[in-house]
Parts: C-alpha cells; sequence; structure tokens
C-alpha cells in the first residue's frame, strides 16, 4: 500500500468499538523529548479513571537511538506489559518499518505527513499527522519544535481516542510543575492538532477510551520514588550511593523527599546522601554508617552489588545492619543496562565469599517498594544484618498505579543496643547469644562506658569479640549465625496467595512479574487451566512454601533470568519436591507479558515429557 | 610514680592501653601505637568516644595494641576511609583514627584515600609507610623506592607514589610526615591532627625490620636517621595552657588549630611557609630528588569545611535521634500522595 492519508481498511460499525481495552505504542529517537508527552497521556489516561500502565523501552544513550513508550490501556484492570501493539505513533523514520510490522491486524498507525516509509500492510489503519506544520505554525524557538513535535501525536490522539482535553490540560500542569507558559506552549499545540484532526481525520478505527471510575483513590509513580519514600519514613539517616542506571532515580528521588522533609527547625538536616566516588566506597560508608548507629542504605544495580559484594559479606559476618537495593538490570556491566532482568537473585541471595545467606525482599509492586523500604530497616537493625531489596528496572523506572501508602504502621524496631547503663548493669559481649535467637547485643561507638567497646573484625573472633583462630569459636559463631537467619524466615514477609478454587497446578512467582502471573493466571481460567499462584516476598525461603508445592503435582516456577534462579532455590529449600517444580524462566529484557506465560504453562501441560 | 598521673578527665595512662602487640619486635607501627596512646592521654580524649578504623595489612592490625576501650574495626583493604566516613556521619561527635599502610592506601585504596580528603572528612589518616608488604612476606609496595632490590621479590623499576604529594593534590588540608623513631616529632604532630577539623595525613616512615630495613632502603632506620630533614621543631599548645616557650616571631610560625589549640613550628628552613601549596608540593619534589627525607608540618589549610559542615548536619548525632526527628508525619505522606 503506498503513502496514502487517512485510508480505511476496515469498515468498522459503531458496535465494534474497542473500549479501554489496547496498547499505544509511541516510537521516538531519545532524546526528543518525548517522555513528556508520553506521561501526560498516561496521566490523561489515568485521571479519566481508566486503568493503565507505562512501559518506557529505552536504550543506553543520550540522543539519537530508537526508544519505544507503551501505553496500555486495560478495561479490566490488568497492568502488565501486553505484547501486540494496537496502535503505534510512529515518529523514529530509523525504526518505522519494523514498527509497522509490529501493529496488530486492524490496528493503527500515526506518522508524520509526507513520510517515506514503506507502507505495505493492508491489515491496519493509517493516519498522516501535519506535524512539521503544527510545530512550526506554534511560534517556538526553532530548537524547541522537536519537542512541540510530539504534542501533535498528544491532540491526534485526543481526538481519535476521544481523550478528554481538560485531563490533558491537568496532566502538563502537574507536568510542569504548574509554569504556566510551558502548559500554555505544549496546550497551544495540542490544540491545533485536536481541531486539525477534528477536521481532517476520518476516523475508522475501533479504538476508544471512556471514563470510568476504575483508579478512583489511586496514585501513579514509579517504585524507586515509592522505594524512596519508604526510606525516608523508614527514618534513613545515611545514604551513599554511586550513579547506575536504572538504580540512580531512587536517589534522584531521596535527594528531592528528603530535603522536603527532613530538617529539624534550624534548617539542618537529619540525614546524609553521598555520592560517593564507586561502589566499593558506598558499600563501605553504609557499613561504617551501620556500625556506628545510622539507619544507612545505598542503591544500586548488579555491577555495583559485585562491587558491594565484599563489603555486604563483611556485614553479614561483623553483623553490621544496612539496607542494600538491587534494582535489576540485564546483566553484565556492558550488558543490557536499560533492560529488565531478575537474574541478582542468588547473586545476592549468596552475595561476597564464605558461607553468607544474606536476607532479601522482593517487592513485587508500588506498594512493597515503600512498605518494604521503611520495613528493610527494621529487619536489618532486628537481625544485624545487611538486608537487600531486589527491585527491578520495570519496577523502579516505570509508572504504576498503586493504592495510596500505608503510613507505617508500627514504630521502628531498632534492635538490641546496649545504653551505657545496660552495660554497667549487664556487663558486655558483642557475640554472645543471651536469648537463644542467634541475635546477640550490639553496642555503639562512642556509649560512654569502659567496657562498651569492642572490637569488630570479620569472623575470626570470639563470644567477646576478641581475636580468635580456634576451629570451636570459628564453629559456634557460624552455627549461632545460621540460627539467626534461618529464624529470620518466619519473620519476614510471608508469601502471598491467589487462590482458585478446583486449581490443579501451581504457579509461584516474586517481584515484577506479578501483574503478568495474575493476567496469566486468568487467560489460563479460560482455557480451563485453573491456577493456585504463590508470591514469594523474601529470602530465606518461608518453610510454608512447601505446603503450596505438595498441594500440586506440577508447580511452574516463573522468572525473568535464564537459569531459573528461584526455581534453583527452591529445589535446594525442598529436595524432598524438587521433581514436582518446573522452571518457566525466560528473560528477553523486557517486562514478563501474559501472553509468554500463557503460551508457556498450555506448552508445557500439553506436552507429555512434561 | 608517672604511671598513676591522671589526665584532664581523669584517667590514667593505662586506661589508654591495647593488648600486647603481635607485630614483629623492632617494628616501626609499634612505637606509633605508643605515641597515639600517649597523645591520646595526654589531649584527655574520652577513649570510648574514638574510633580506630583500619583497613587490611601489618599496620591495619595495630588497632589492637593501642586504647583497648575504643571502639575498633579492622575492615577491608584499601577501604577504611569509606568506613570512616560512615561512621562520622552517623554520629559526628566521635574521633575518627584511620589507620593504614603504604599499600592499603597507595595501592588498593588510593582512590579512597584521595576521594577522602576531597570531601575532608574528619580523621586523624595514618599511613604507617614501610616500602613493603609484610602480611603477605615482602612484595614490594607502590612506595617502594625505584631500583630497589628485595630478597624474594627481586628488582623494582617502578617509580614511588608520594603519599604526602599526592594528598596536598587532592586538596588535603593537613599534610604531614614524620618518622616512627622521631616520638619528639610524631606526637605534636599527632595532637595537632586530632585537633584538626578535616582530614589530617600523617604519613608515617615506619621501618619493617623483617623486609625492608637494609640501610639502602629509604624506609629503613638507618637511612632515615641518616637522611632527615625536619623543617621545623614542632610544639603542640593545648587550649588551656598559656604560651610559655619563648619564641622569635621570625623564626617561628603559630598554627591555631580548630578546637583553639596551637602549634608552635620553629622553623628550620627559614623561608618555608607550610600553608603554600606550591611551596609544599617543590620542597617534597626537592626532598625526593636529592634523597633527603622531608619531615614535619608540609601543608596547612585551616580555612576548609569539614565533611559534616557541608552536609549541613543537625548537631545532634544521626545516631541519637529519635524515631519523632526521622519519620515524617502521617499527614506528610498524605500531602505527598494527594498529589501523585
Amino acid at each position: 500500500m503506498s503513502n496514502t492519508n487517512n485510508t480505511t481498511t476496515n469498515n468498522l460499525h459503531s458496535s465494534n468499538k474497542i473500549i479501554n481495552d489496547f496498547s499505544i505504542q509511541v516510537a521516538t529517537p531519545n532524546g526528543s523529548g518525548s517522555q513528556t508527552s508520553n506521561l501526560v497521556l498516561l496521566r490523561s489516561l489515568f485521571k479519566m479513571g481508566i486503568p493503565v500502565s507505562g512501559k518506557n523501552l529505552f536504550p543506553s544513550n543520550i540522543q539519537g537511538m530508537p526508544t519505544w513508550y507503551t501505553i496500555r490501556c486495560s478495561q479490566d484492570g490488568y497492568i502488565a506489559r501486553r505484547d501486540s501493539i494496537q496502535i503505534m505513533v510512529i515518529m523514529n523514520p530509523e525504526t518505522a518499518e519494523q514498527d509497522i510490522l509490529n501493529i496488530e491486524p486492524g490496528g493503527v498507525c500515526l506518522f508524520p505527513e509526507k513520510a517515506k516509509y514503506e507502507f505495505d500492510r493492508d491489515d491496519i489503519i493509517y493516519y498522516s499527522m501535519p506535524v512539521k506544520r503544527l510545530a512550526k505554525e506554534s511560534g517556538v524557538a526553532t530548537s524547541l519544535r522537536p519537542y512541540v513535535s510530539n504534542m501533535v501525536y498528544v491532540g491526534t490522539l485526543a481526538f481519535m481516542l476521544n481523550i478528554d482535553l481538560s485531563e490533558i490540560q491537568n496532566a502538563l500542569h502537574w507536568h510542569f510543575k504548574g509554569r504556566q507558559k510551558l502548559v500554555d506552549t505544549n496546550m497551544a499545540v495540542i490544540h491545533s492538532a485536536f481541531s486539525w484532526a477534528k477536521d481532517n481525520l476520518t476516523k475508522s478505527d475501533p479504538f476508544e477510551v471512556e471514563p470510568a471510575n476504575l483508579t478512583d483513590g489511586q496514585i501513579m509513580l514509579d517504585g524507586n520514588l515509592a522505594g524512596a519514600l519508604g526510606a525516608i519514613y523508614g527514618g534513613v539517616t545515611v545514604m551513599a550511593w554511586y550513579p547506575i542506571t536504572p538504580s540512580t532515580s531512587l536517589a534522584d528521588s531521596l535527594t528531592k523527599y528528603a530535603a522536603l522533609l527532613r530538617h529539624d527547625e534550624n534548617g539542618n538536616a537529619t540525614y546524609s546522601i553521598i555520592q560517593a566516588e564507586d561502589e566499593l566506597a558506598a558499600a563501605g560508608m553504609v557499613i561504617g554508617a551501620g556500625w556506628a548507629g545510622a539507619r544507612s542504605m545505598t542503591a544500586t544495580s548488579g555491577p555495583g552489588i559485585s562491587l558491594m559484594s565484599e563489603f555486604a559479606g563483611f556485614g553479614y559476618f561483623a553483623e553490621i545492619p544496612a539496607v542494600i537495593w538491587d534494582v535489576q538490570r540485564v546483566g553484565p556491566s556492558t550488558g543490557l543496562p536499560t533492560r529488565v532482568s531478575q537474574g541478582d537473585l542468588t547473586a545476592c541471595y549468596w552475595s561476597s565469599h564464605g558461607d553468607t545467606e544474606h536476607i532479601c525482599l522482593l517487592p513485587g509492586n508500588i506498594n512493597e517498594c515503600f512498605e518494604f523500604g521503611w520495613k528493610a530497616f527494621d529487619i536489618a537493625e532486628q537481625y544485624q544484618t545487611p538486608v537487600f531489596v531486589l527491585s527491578d528496572l520495570d519496577l523502579g523506572m516505570n509508572n504504576w498505579m498503586s493504592k495510596p501508602f500505608v503510613y507505617p504502621n508500627k514504630p521502628m524496631n531498632r534492635g538490641k543496643v546496649l545504653t551505657a547503663e545496660q552495660v554497667e548493669a549487664n556487663g558486655f559481649n558483642r557475640y554472645l547469644d543471651l536469648d537463644g535467637d542467634g541475635i546477640s547485643y550490639r553496642t555503639l561507638p562512642g556509649t560512654s562506658h569502659p567496657q562498651a567497646s569492642y572490637f569488630t573484625r570479620g569472623s575470626g573472633h570470639n563470644k567477646s569479640a576478641k581475636y580468635s583462630e580456634d576451629p570451636q569459636d570459628y564453629v559456634e559463631n557460624m552455627q549461632r549465625l545460621k540460627l539467626k537467619i534461618d529464624g529470620a524466615r518466619k519473620h519476614l514477609p510471608e508469601p502471598i496467595l491467589i487462590n482458585r478454587d478446583n486449581s490443579k497446578i501451581g504457579i509461584i512467582g516474586f517481584g515484577s512479574t506479578d501483574p503478568a502471573i495474575i493476567e496469566a493466571c486468568d487467560r489460563l481460567c479460560d482455557n480451563d487451566i485453573l491456577c493456585n499462584y504463590l508470591r514469594i516476598r523474601a529470602l530465606p525461603l518461608n518453610l510454608s512454601v512447601a505446603d503450596f508445592i505438595k498441594s500440586y503435582e506440577k508447580t511452574y516456577v516463573i522468572e525473568m533470568n535464564i537459569d531459573g534462579q528461584l526455581h534453583k532455590l527452591l529445589q535446594l529449600q525442598f529436595p524432598e519436591l524438587a521433581t514436582r517444580m518446573h522452571s518457566s524462566a525466560y528473560c528477553d529484557g523486557l517486562p514478563l507479558s501474559a501472553r509468554w506465560i500463557v503460551n508457556e504453562i498450555i506448552t508445557k501441560e500439553n506436552s507429555p515429557n512434561e | 610514680m608517672n604511671n598513676t598521673k591522671t589526665n584532664a578527665i581523669g584517667l590514667q595512662k593505662q586506661d589508654y592501653k591495647g593488648s600486647p602487640t603481635t607485630l614483629c619486635a623492632g617494628c616501626g607501627h609499634n612505637s606509633i601505637s605508643s605515641q597515639i596512646i600517649t597523645a591520646s592521654f595526654e589531649l584527655g580524649i574520652q577513649p570510648e568516644q574514638l574510633v580506630k578504623i583500619s583497613g587490611i595489612g601489618c599496620s591495619s592490625k595495630s588497632p589492637a595494641y593501642f586504647m583497648n576501650r575504643s571502639f575498633a574495626f579492622n575492615s577491608v583493604h584499601g577501604r577504611m576511609p569509606s568506613v570512616v566516613s560512615g561512621a562520622i556521619l552517623a554520629n559526628r561527635n566521635l574521633i575518627a583514627v584511620g589507620i593504614s599502610g603504604d599499600g592499603d592506601s597507595g595501592s588498593i585504596g588510593i582512590g579512597q584515600f584521595k576521594h577522602s580528603m576531597r570531601r575532608n572528612v574528619p580523621m586523624v589518616y595514618i599511613v604507617e609507610n614501610n616500602g613493603v608488604y609484610g602480611l603477605t612476606k615482602g612484595q614490594f609496595s607502590v612506595t617502594a623506592d625505584k631500583g630497589q632490590n628485595l630478597k624474594y621479590y627481586g628488582h623494582n623499576d617502578l617509580p614511588p607514589l608520594d603519599l604526602c604529594m599526592e594528598a596536598i593534590i587532592a586538596d588535603c588540608g593537613f599534610v604531614a610526615r614524620s618518622f616512627a623513631g622521631d616520638a619528639k616529632q610524631v606526637r605534636p604532630l599527632l595532637k595537632a591532627a586530632l585537633s584538626y577539623n578535616g582530614t589530617a595525613l600523617l604519613d608515617i616512615i615506619s621501618p619493617c625490620v623483617t623486609f625492608n630495613d637494609s640501610k639502602e632502603s629509604t624506609k629503613s632506620y638507618d637511612w632515615v636517621k641518616e637522611n632527615k630533614d625536619p623543617l621545623h621543631d614542632i610544639t603542640y599548645i593545648p587550649l588551656q595552657d598559656e604560651i610559655t616557650t619563648d619564641y622569635d616571631p621570625g623564626e617561628t610560625t603559630m598554627v591555631t588549630l580548630h578546637d583553639g589549640s596551637q602549634i608552635l613550628l620553629k622553623k628550620l628552613d627559614e623561608s618555608y611557609d607550610p600553608t603554600n601549596k606550591m611551596d609544599a608540593i617543590t620542597a617534597l619534589y626537592t626532598a625526593n630528588n636529592e634523597a633527603s627525607l622531608l619531615t614535619g608540618l608540609i601543608y596547612y589549610n585551616p580555612n576548609k569545611n569539614s565533611l559534616i559542615e557541608s552536609e549541613n548536619l543537625v548537631k545532634e548525632p544521626l545516631s541519637h535521634l529519635p524515631e519523632e526527628e526521622l519519620r515524617p508525619s502521617a499527614d506528610s505522606l498524605r500531602q505527598i500522595v494527594s498529589d501523585l
């Protein structure tokens, strides 16, 4: 098909409308300012009450490389990535050819007029937009035209889909924090695109939005902001970090909100945020601060985890609280740094040399990023150990709808810390297990008592923290550490079960695959495959997971990596149940889709060898 | 008896003692430990308020051998400065003494060495510099002499790093070099460093009697005694003391430290100005070329903000803050959430 404007190939009647249930993908070169347009679209739809999710697929680059932003509307409230695209907005000639091929039959292709793409599909609908002309007519400086150009597709989509212009205006206002001139400039372009479309675009596609009340009371934000707020409400006092995608925005959000929330009446800070020279130093600062009584944390991603692992292990043996966020991405250092993966599970769980076994929290949604953000400090101080929080790029950097956060529902747990008076009354042995739970009492540097101090070193110490290479001392200490970490199992966030009566198979997952698994379970149910779904939220594993696995002949362990890391951890933990568990691990750098899970399970269920 | 003397806070010198050393007899590090004990005792430092933090190596073992009542942290190779940074941020009232060596600071830790100075982390940064890796049995370190020969590791072709020069370039505001065998110089320098508001580097040549004490080595007792070139005689004058020493302003420099104490530098080289960075670098360069060991307070900058000031921290240590000050109100959360 040649480059023709506004040609319809489908004669759709109004009864065939597809309301609030489609994906829009916008293809742009990165650095062209499309993020504003995309976030404004996302927010407008969200504020119209339509469940939405936004996924940014971006390269590790500043300007010029291809970027895609996908907005999914779902009347049913599904917010996982949908791997079919109904509406494609092509603003990047470089990827146009492939982008056109990616549109679902019956879908729509929007493109700038006079574009010289190969339009050889006749099963989709084409609308051209006068992007250059409207950008020029907007009167903005030439250098700003690429930015306002992106508002042309916002206005065109607003007409085509019936998006409320006042919500677009509100979203611009929110985005530009009330800077009226910016709002007006962009809104003018949106209006002129809308008017142009109204007069010139013959709508022949079935896609429309309708206001709903399905997002009432919900908020929209990314997981890194949620994690940062969680940390602030958890009383973080020392944060040391080193820039790395996709964790950087966690530190940025922390910096922004701590400045608003954490100063005394004289304007002095009750926290410190240090951009360290590298992750080695960031980890050292966090461990030093935790040792001296701070609620300390860092945020990093896989390569940073590698550099921090020596200190993480040291913290485990020396029993120093710290919180380490790993916003996971595809490995290794020069791998796919802007793509998502759940590939650091075992790296964090066993981080460092020696017999370490770290507590890991596995948030699966925005609310849990907030909740685990503050709880991680309580857990770290209670167990006197580094705690990992494993988020990922999808959860951390993309925008998600969420129920509002629940304010911490219990006071801070600062763990077993002795005052000078308590040292005076009862004496002090740093590594003595007085309570039988493997957790000893500690003192903080500066505690003013002649017996308060102790010597901190890795593992070569006895119960009084005196230097010891005695085999018995080493073994006893290690056994106590195991007792301590083992005891944490039942106190960490417990697995969440989504139950469906008469289910024949089990599904286990963790983290950001949650919405895809929930959607997949519904689809599988439509196919008469009934699944119960258990989401793991912490390591070491809660032993009740065994009861779940025992209930089914087959349990599929779904995760975004290649090796099936959670599957292997489950098999190690429950060897007697190993043959009941099947690994469904997949990672291509994109957030997992329900479709992949459905196909995977149907295929395996139908395969006699499985 | 001298041993029963008490200091300003009523403690005796034995309250500053450590465990018996396990370093080699004659190791320079032991002399440094004993000067830390004496300086801390004489300054009346509350031992529990002091943290002694080290990396890895013979030098980094030494915190066990002084001030048992202080909190100690024998950490990770080359990363003492980051541990000190975290500890000091957590509790700004702590007095930090970082103990390191030439391998720990000059090789694996050169990054943290320089960056902690750039941030001006308040700490006394002691490098017990012997030009050799002792614990791993005698490899050349980054401060070993070019052209030097060692028993097992042969010939060293590489030029040494001068840690004082590196510190000055990293904008460290207190850079001193001394010799473990010169208690008269080490002690006032230590006291001045403990009174400095920021990173105070003491690069102390501390001979390794086992692996690097041949008289050709610039890190040996014999060589240093022969080639030591002090810039000045140093007297430390605590805040509460009157200045009783006679001094001629033409021949001396008075340096007032952050806590109001002073050091009196009686110049041996009359033209030397320790507040001039270029003079300091030139003096180090010249001394290195002339194969002499320049000692004393080489560079001093009294006008620097420490990390605590640049972080604008509350007066109360962060580690002491109660929940009310750490957890913002439920209302504030509702307000934030309403805008998302």
